[in-house]
């Protein structure tokens, strides 16, 4: 495959996959979120589609559940005009023995120039990436990285507070079961990154040993002075392992209840990656909450997923200096 | 080119600038301003709508080269019927203006679609031609012509 081969011997300029935002690094988050104000105005169109991808595959390989971060690549990737392809792991060869690697190398004899991967295992989308040409998106690997999420938190944050240059002094809580989330751990690296204070809340037994951020185990001190309020999703299947006492509790210590609600700073954002826990992190509707930008948070993610693609798959990596010359 | 502009289309009815990222967007603005100006000293009160046009999502050489996306595209008005002017500050190979066109036949069908050019340098690779040009510079394909509000320079 020529594109391949072109895109290998090509000058360092962005990278082939996306795997955690560290790698990505300022330069590359910011050129992503730069072209996500594209995405988003190609998704204002009544025709939301460009031709950018044409001829371009993209492969959804999900071995976990998910449904909005599937239907937004697969959106994404139609509205660049890329061809997707879906792997769904319950009637897969997976099942007669085959292995992930063998899974992988087969689908890319097919000519796949991208995988989207989810998988339970940390780690996972590193092998994958080792194993094929094509790039590789991280949609979620075990409790380690959800890289794309965390891209569209922060084109959330950034365009609703208008922070175009950075999120330099904003105060942002991460709230909740930090521990088993790879959500808190990307999403964090990538405010950080721009410049934001993070802070870790949650219930000792929900916190991983050695975290970088400042944490607290008290919301109520925090959540008059917050920017962001990050809620995560409270997976109920912590109640068995007898992490926190009861939902209950729960809701009471962390949950962001109405009395909450009316302590927040009038302009602060409320923020969830979905799906919610109604009543156990979020005990209001988030509807009639002013600072609630969940929906916006879910649109944004095909526009910035829509970014993301392009970035990896659309973009040459020779010398920017060609395009500053030919002003044509 | 102003005249040219307004002669041609015997007038500013239904006559959009359209200028194209990045080096048509502040020439179209110019062109803009002073198409209003030598009809206002004719009508009293005239206005021509201004937009611009990213075509970088719809170029053919994407995978080949960087791409670096001027600004967003502001088309506000409704393009359907209008004539849209096509405004580039140098006219090269086409390219850019093929991508330009299908770009603007995304937002609807405009009645005519004209170009203007600032500088036409010539080396086409398609059949492309200016309706409207500044200044025929010949220049060899190696050369590159950078415009700025404050000259044309050829390196």
């Amino acid at each position: 495959m020529t594109s391949v081969e072109q895109r290998q011997s090509a000058g360092p300029r962005g990278s082939r996959s996306l795997l955690s935002i560290d790698e990505l690094g300022t330069d590359g988050v910011f050129r992503i979120l730069d072209l996500a104000d594209h995405m988003v105005e190609v998704n204002r169109r009544p025709n939301p589609k460009v031709p950018a991808l044409r001829g371009k595959t993209v492969c959804n390989v999900f071995f976990e559940d998910s449904t909005r971060t599937r239907l937004s690549f697969e959106t994404a990737a139609k509205r660049l005009s890329a061809d997707t392809m879906t792997f769904s792991v319950a009637q897969s060869s997976l099942n007669k023995g085959e292995s992930l690697r063998d899974t992988i190398e087969t689908i890319a004899a097919m000519g796949v120039d991208a995988f989207v991967i989810r998988h339970g295992s940390s780690g996972a989308p590193w092998m994958v990436d080792k194993w094929t040409q094509a790039s590789v998106i991280n949609a979620g690997d075990g409790w380690h990285a959800h890289p794309t999420q965390a891209l569209l938190d922060a084109y959330t944050v950034r365009t609703t507070l208008n922070r175009t240059g950075g999120l330099e002094g904003l105060r942002i809580a991460i709230v909740g079961d930090v521990k088993h989330s790879r959500v808190a751990r990307s999403t964090s690296a990538v405010f950080r990154l721009l410049g934001a204070d993070v802070t870790l809340v949650a219930p000792r037994t929900l916190l991983p040993p050695v975290v970088d951020e400042p944490t607290s185990e008290n919301l109520d001190a925090l959540i008059d002075d917050v920017d962001v309020l990050y809620l995560l999703r409270m997976q109920s299947e912590r109640m068995n392992e007898a992490l926190v006492p009861s939902l209950r509790e729960y809701t009471t210590r962390f949950g962001l209840t109405p009395q909450r609600a009316g302590r927040l700073k009038q302009n602060a954002l409320v923020m969830h990656p979905g799906p919610m826990n109604r009543g156990v992190e979020i005990a209001v509707d988030p509807a009639e909450l002013p600072g609630a930008v969940i929906t916006q948070q879910v649109s944004n993610g095909i526009a910035v997923r829509m970014a993301v693609l392009f970035e990896l798959l659309g973009s040459g990596h020779g010398s920017a200096d060609t395009l500053e010359g030919s002003s044509e | 080119m102003a005249h040219e502009i307004i002669e041609r289309n015997r007038g500013l009815d239904g006559v959009v600038l359209v200028g194209i990222q990045r080096g048509g967007v502040w020439l179209a603005k110019a062109l803009g301003a002073e198409i209003v100006r030598i009809e206002d000293r004719e009508s009293g009160h005239a206005s021509v709508p201004v937009g611009s046009v990213d075509a970088s999502l719809y170029r053919d050489d994407i995978g080949l080269r960087p791409v670096a996306p001027g600004s967003v595209s502001e088309l506000e008005f409704d393009i359907d019927g209008v004539t849209v002017v096509l405004v580039d500050d140098v006219l090269f190979t086409g390219r850019t203006v093929r991508a330009a066109l299908d770009a603007i036949a995304d937002y609807g069908r405009p009645r005519a679609v004209q170009l203007a050019v600032l500088i036409d340098r010539g080396h086409r690779e398609l059949p492309i031609r200016p309706d409207y040009v500044g200044k025929n510079l010949p220049t060899s394909g190696d050369e590159s012509v950078s415009v700025t509000s404050d000259g044309v320079v050829i390196s």
